[in-house]
Parts: C-alpha cells; sequence; structure tokens
C-alpha cells in the first residue's frame, strides 16, 4: 500500500501541542491525526491509517516516543512513513540514540512554525507529494 | 494616522520617528526602509527600547541622535536579515552537486577554495557551507570562508558559533546537529574544525571594499532586495571584481542580475540561477587558484 501523502500523525500526550501541531500541519496543507501516546499511534497505523510523516512526543505514558520510533522501523510494511521528533529532550545524546533508532529529524521545543515547514521541506514532505 | 502592520497590530511610531531612523539606516548602510515599513522598525527596535528604559520606541528613536553607542545597536538590529540553516535548500544542492565539482577540476593546482558569505548577519550560511565543504572536499584540500556583515553585533556572534534553540530548529539536519555542534548550556556550539574555515571581516557593501582575496564562489543572498538599483548596479559591479573569471555569484531566489548584463551572464544549475562574471578589457583577476589567494 503507498503512503497517504495527506496525513501527519501528531503524538503527543499535551492536547496543547496537538492542537499547535495540527495548526502548523494543516497550514501546510495535511489533514491531522492525533495519538495521545505511543500505543494509540500505533492503535491508528495497525488500522491502516499510513501517514506520510509522524511527529512525536518522547515522553508519554503508556509507551513513549522512543518506543515508537522503535516499534516502527521493525515494522516493514511501514518503512516508508517518515519519523520526527519533536520533544524537549535536548541533550546530544538523545537526539544521537533518536537517530540511530531510526528517526529522520528532530525539532527540539521549543520551535516556531516556520521550524516545522523547514524541516519538511528538508525531509522533501509536501502535501500531496510523495517524497 | 497610525498605520496598520500586516499581522493586523497597530504601528505606535510616528512619521517623524520613521524618516529619521530611514534617512539615518539609508545613510550607514545605504539600505532602504521604505514606507509600509513602519511595523518593522518598530519591531526591531521595541526590545532595545525597553532595554534601554525608554518609554517607547519613538522616546528611543529622540535619544539616538547624541547617543552614539545607542545609534550602532539601532543600526545593528535594523540590519538583522532573519536567516536559517541551508536556507532555501535548492543553492546548497547547486553547490554541492555542480559549483563544487567545477572548482574541484579547476584548482588541482593550489587545492584551496576561496568563498564568500557576503551580508552574513549571524553566520548560518558560512556554517552551512563550511559542513558541506567538510563533508565533500577531498583529503589535502582547504577552504576558507570569509564571512562579512556591516552589522558588528552579527559578526561577534559568528565568531562565538553560539546559536540558541530555536535557531537551531531552523533548517538544521540533525545528522548535522549532533556532527557539528555541542551543547553548551542552553545554546549550541558550533566545532572549532568548522570556526577555523570562517574568517569575519566588517564590511559595508555600499562603500567601497577594502582588499580582498579573489572568490571562487560568492553567496550574496537576499540582501540585495534592501538597495536602490544604483547601489545595487555598483556592489554587483564591484563585486564581479574580486570573483575570479570561472567562479560563480549566487544571488536570493527573487533577485536578479536582468538589467546588469555588461557585467554577469546567468547559468541555471540544478534548480537555481548561478550568475559568472563577463571579462573586462581591464584589470582581469587571475582565478583564486593562481594567486594563491
Amino acid at each position: 500500500m503507498e503512503p497517504d501523502p495527506m496525513h501527519v500523525l501528531i503524538i503527543d500526550d499535551s492536547r496543547a501541542m496537538r492542537s499547535i501541531l495540527r495548526r502548523i500541519v494543516t497550514d501546510l496543507g495535511f489533514t491531522a491525526v492525533e495519538a495521545a501516546n505511543g500505543q494509540e499511534a500505533l492503535d491508528h497505523l495497525e488500522a491502516g491509517l499510513r501517514p506520510e510523516l509522524c511527529t512525536i512526543d518522547w515522553n508519554m505514558p503508556v509507551m513513549d516516543g522512543y518506543t515508537f520510533v522503535s516499534r516502527v522501523r521493525s515494522t516493514p510494511e511501514w518503512r516508508d512513513i517518515t519519523l520526527m521528533m519533536v520533544t524537549t529532550e535536548s541533550e546530544h545524546g538523545q537526539i544521537v540514540k533518536a537517530l540511530a533508532a531510526g528517526a529522520h529529524e528532530y525539532v527540539i521545543k521549543p520551535f516556531t512554525p516556520d521550524a516545522i515547514a523547514d524541516k519538511f521541506e528538508l525531509l522533501g514532505v509536501r502535501a500531496g507529494v510523495v517524497a | 494616522m497610525v498605520p496598520p502592520d500586516p499581522d493586523g497590530g497597530v504601528v505606535t511610531i510616528s512619521q517623524a520617528s520613521f524618516d529619521y531612523v530611514s534617512a539615518l539606516v539609508r545613510r550607514e548602510t545605504s539600505m532602504l526602509y521604505d514606507p509600509g515599513k513602519e511595523y518593522l522598525v518598530e519591531a526591531r527596535l521595541l526590545p532595545l527600547a525597553r532595554e534601554a528604559g525608554a518609554a517607547d520606541v519613538d522616546a528611543y528613536i529622540g535619544r539616538l541622535s547624541t547617543d552614539l553607542a545607542e545609534r550602532r545597536k539601532a543600526i545593528d538590529a535594523l540590519t538583522i536579515n532573519e536567516t536559517s540553516w541551508f536556507r532555501d535548500n535548492a543553492p546548497y544542492q547547486t553547490f554541492t552537486e555542480h559549483m563544487l565539482p567545477a572548482m574541484l577540476a579547476e584548482r588541482t593546482h593550489v587545492r584551496h577554495l576561496n568563498i564568500w558569505s557576503a551580508a552574513c548577519s549571524s553566520g548560518q550560511e558560512a556554517y552551512s557551507l563550511a559542513m558541506l565543504l567538510d563533508q565533500h572536499l577531498p583529503a589535502g584540500w582547504g577552504a576558507s570562508i570569509l564571512a562579512t556583515d556591516v552589522s558588528t553585533a552579527m559578526l561577534e556572534r559568528v565568531q562565538a558559533g553560539r546559536y540558541g534553540q530555536v535557531e537551531m530548529n531552523r533548517g538544521m539536519p540533525a545528522t548535522q546537529l549532533v556532527k557539528y555542534f555541542t551543547r553548551v548550556g542552553s545554546e549550541w556550539e558550533v566545532s572549532d574544525d568548522l570556526k577555523k574555515m570562517v574568517r569575519t571581516q566588517h564590511l559595508n557593501l555600499a562603500a567601497p571594499f577594502p582588499p580582498l582575496p579573489t572568490f571562487d564562489i560568492v553567496f550574496l543572498r537576499n540582501v540585495l532586495i534592501y538597495f536602490d538599483m544604483d547601489t545595487k548596479r555598483d556592489i554587483l559591479r564591484r563585486v564581479r571584481d574580486v570573483v575570479a573569471p570561472d567562479g560563480f555569484l549566487l544571488l536570493g531566489s527573487s533577485e536578479t542580475t536582468l538589467d546588469m548584463e555588461t557585467h554577469w551572464t546567468r547559468e541555471p544549475l540544478g534548480r537555481v540561477q548561478t550568475h559568472r562574471p563577463v571579462p573586462t578589457t581591464a584589470g582581469l583577476r587571475m582565478p583564486a587558484a593562481m594567486t594563491g589567494a
């Protein structure tokens, strides 16, 4: 199944942060789907959702972002999904760890809407276009 | 009448204040603040006004005629360009895939490249280029990047090579972040290896240039838009004089040399328009490699 180029899955336990990211990705032309933790996000994927990109918080209850990234990367049918951490975790070693686990990009909070747009461009992720 | 700003707020700066600042910036840097940019002046001077304890931006501007140090800070704040790492991507892709291979083929006898990041602001362009050079220069090659700006505060920032989190998020690939930066408190500092590649120099593009080496590649992006046509033409003519005959000039995506036919020819490379110098009858510069600059 080809990735659906129109969806971004926003994974964050903060409703306020999900709302901010929803507004940004909607302005970029995507349809936002939200999940409050890694397990909810996996449920979406198992139900057939194929987002172009996931924004992933690190610290969440039930399943954290790092575990989610590892799970997605170990599932061949999800290999086309672009994974971008969006988190307050800002240590050099954590960024290395997330990249090694299979995250493509990393945004440290706080960020501006332009920063998200810059990263999408960097990743070649555009609404309606599969990189 | 109070002009509205594009974001729907209200600008409180008076016409007299705006006229004074506009004339000051034009006199000191030749940059233009046209009517309609009141909101920009206000946005950039408000933090300084608060820091200086002025009642409002008007009161702060009133001090500038007698307070030289504050005037310097105001000019610095008014000439800052917003910038990001690998801004617009395409120019950097062209740099790596087209300009660099061409220059590597032409400079085998000196194995050194000279690059100019003109109007470097806080240095993201210079360091973005340094990262690419670090990755793509063959062993045994060297490169120097001259980063110039009219703002001394910006040059100090380039030398310090420290950036806040919000700045780091603007276009910096995570793989480059972990490779070239270390965390220092709440900031990130660029590696010494990249700092060694970048040299800073104060330079007002609108004034006659100080002695400069011959450059193989010049990045002069998103700054000409601030100058009037005569100044623009003059800058492009003087830049031509410091670019190697086989060198490249890169402008911003909305900037052109269309009306400068005698000085530059346009050459599309990758997804961007590059510019090559047209030889002059007098004062032909040798390629940077041949001068050893």
